[in-house]
């Protein structure tokens, strides 16, 4: 999931202020679960916004430009008569609703990350969509994520009693995790194995997938 | 690695002549001249084989440390072990560096990760990471041993350098950081120079669980110059803490109002603490030397040698 937070509500005024009409969209699915774009933060964000607000939607998953079609199309009117849209989803949704109603998006959320959810409020990253999953290797504990310096051939010297000295020792050291999971499952030849060099242009080359 | 590598550096030929060594510590800070530093190292001299020059230590932004390193043996004659931390450089930058340093002669590298960059002065710089601390050994490795860059580029010359690793006997868990070492020094390490310790059996401990890797050991020690120093090294370093009794000794010397006359007292509580300490490394271990990080404290390399050696 992408777990997004609100910006603090002076931002987002201020990036409306210029504006006479805003239509606000929301997102039905990861928002909804982050409680930052669900049916209850538009509407309450259009009530914040007042004499300003065109119209308000919650999408089914704005980041799909499919079901933005569909769920926009009651509100064609409401959005072509706004000076802008406040978009309360991620950034791949604040993207396609711009693509789709070619006008001004003003981002109300910040995009944190890829992470799992314990339950409502406590969110984690999990995944940096590295392209180069080794998951497998590591005792289910991503390096590249959970590492602050995503270390391939961790710990570093930063780790005291299997906690992190970025964040002054409250996260967990995560090759102290990975040493941990490895151990259990008799399995410490992959700890010891050397991991070479990323190939980074596969990544920086990599902003479609198309097929 | 294939076959051992020639000890090309000075401090690699005494470990390898079996003599217990001392390395001692420069940092150039955020300045421009090197006056401080070029002080230390002549100070120093008599009594180190090599001094390391720290690289942006706890990610501050300081004066880039191969300059020192070099200028350091150009004009001083004491040999430098360049650190180099992979957090400020990807791996043209660390390649472009090792490079220079060949032609510079530099005979020793330090590859280590380095302190993160919120721990530091600029804390909203973006870590580099490119290649983690390992695989710069084995960068290194490539370099020195097959002339060629990590793609298999061909390099034009030698590159005859020693690489050396840190390690930490203070980490908890210890067995992870043992692996690592391990992982390391089949990647091609000559030489490995320790956290500061001052605990002798964790120290002892250590040496005994990478005894196997037979590589070179220098146990790092620190002498405390003041409170301050211990002060802010028991809270800000990590994976170190200074030992109570340690700390309470230099507390009392801080008492004394004159800053000279603290100073023999300073120098007491340190020659107590640091001489049986390097004493019983040197009798009951293996470890290659010591490096002592007296940054800017060169006054007590010469009672501690004439005691400990």
């Amino acid at each position: 999931m992408i777990i997004t937070k609100q910006k603090p509500l002076e931002k987002i005024m201020e990036m409306a202020e210029p504006y006479e009409k805003i239509f606000v969209v929301g997102c039905g699915k990861c928002a909804t679960v982050c409680q930052t774009g669900g049916e209850q933060e538009v509407a309450a964000m259009a009530e914040k916004l007042s004499d300003k607000i065109s119209g308000f939607a919650v999408v089914e998953e704005p980041c799909d430009l499919r079901l933005t079609r569909r769920d926009l199309r009651s509100s064609k009117e409401a959005i072509a008569g706004s000076d802008a849209v406040l978009v309360m989803n991620c950034g791949a949704g604040v993207q396609t609703i711009a693509d789709h109603t070619g006008k001004i998006v003003l981002p109300a959320l910040e995009t944190m990350f890829i992470g799992s959810t314990e339950r409502i409020g406590r969110f984690f990253e999990r995944c940096r969509a590295c392209q180069d999953c080794i998951l497998d290797e590591t005792g289910g504990v991503c390096p590249v994520a959970r590492c602050p310096k995503s270390l391939l051939n961790g710990p570093c010297g930063g780790q005291v009693e299997g906690k992190c000295e970025v964040g002054e020792y409250k996260d967990d050291c995560a090759w102290i995790l990975i040493w941990k999971k490895l151990t259990e499952q008799d399995r410490l030849d992959l700890f010891m194995k050397f991991r070479p060099p990323r190939d980074n242009s596969k990544k920086v080359l990599t902003t479609e997938l198309i097929f | 690695m294939g076959k051992k590598r020639p000890a090309y550096s000075n401090l690699m030929k005494e470990i390898e002549a079996g003599r217990f060594v001392l390395t001692g510590e420069l940092e150039p800070e955020k300045t421009t001249g090197l006056e401080e530093v070029l002080a230390s190292a002549r100070a120093m001299k008599p009594y180190v084989v090599a001094a390391n020059v720290t690289d942006n230590p706890l990610a501050m932004a300081f004066m880039n440390s191969l300059v020192p390193s070099y200028i350091v043996q150009r004009d001083v004659g004491l040999e430098t072990v360049y650190q180099m931390v992979i957090r400020d450089r990807n791996r043209l930058a660390l390649t472009s560096d090792v490079l220079a340093a060949a032609h510079l002669g530099i005979k020793n590298i330090l590859a280590i990760s380095g302190d993160h960059t919120v721990l530091g002065d600029n804390k909203g710089g973006l870590p580099v990471y490119d290649l983690d601390s390992a695989q710069f050994v084995y960068l290194l490795h490539k370099m020195i041993d097959e002339g060629t860059d990590l793609e298999g580029n061909e390099i034009h010359g030698e590159v005859p350098i020693n690489v050396a690793i840190a390690a930490n006997p203070n980490a908890n868990p210890l067995e992870p950081e043992i692996l690592k070492v391990g992982r390391k020094v089949k990647l091609g390490t000559d030489f490995i120079q320790t956290q500061t310790m001052f605990d002798i059996d964790l120290t002892k401990e250590f040496l005994k669980e990478t005894e196997k890797f037979n590589c070179p050991t220098l146990v790092g020690v620190f002498p405390l110059k003041s409170f301050g120093i211990a002060d802010f090294f028991d809270k800000y370093i990590p994976g170190v803490s200074v030992p109570k009794d340690l700390l309470d000794s230099l507390r009392k010397c801080k008492e004394e109002p004159d800053k000279e006359k603290r100073k023999p007292l300073y120098d007491e509580v340190n020659m107590e603490f640091f001489a049986p300490f390097i004493k019983e490394i040197r009798k009951t271990t293996k470890a290659a030397g010591v490096h002592v990080m007296a940054v800017l404290y060169e006054r007590i390399l010469e009672p501690l040698l004439a005691e400990t050696m």
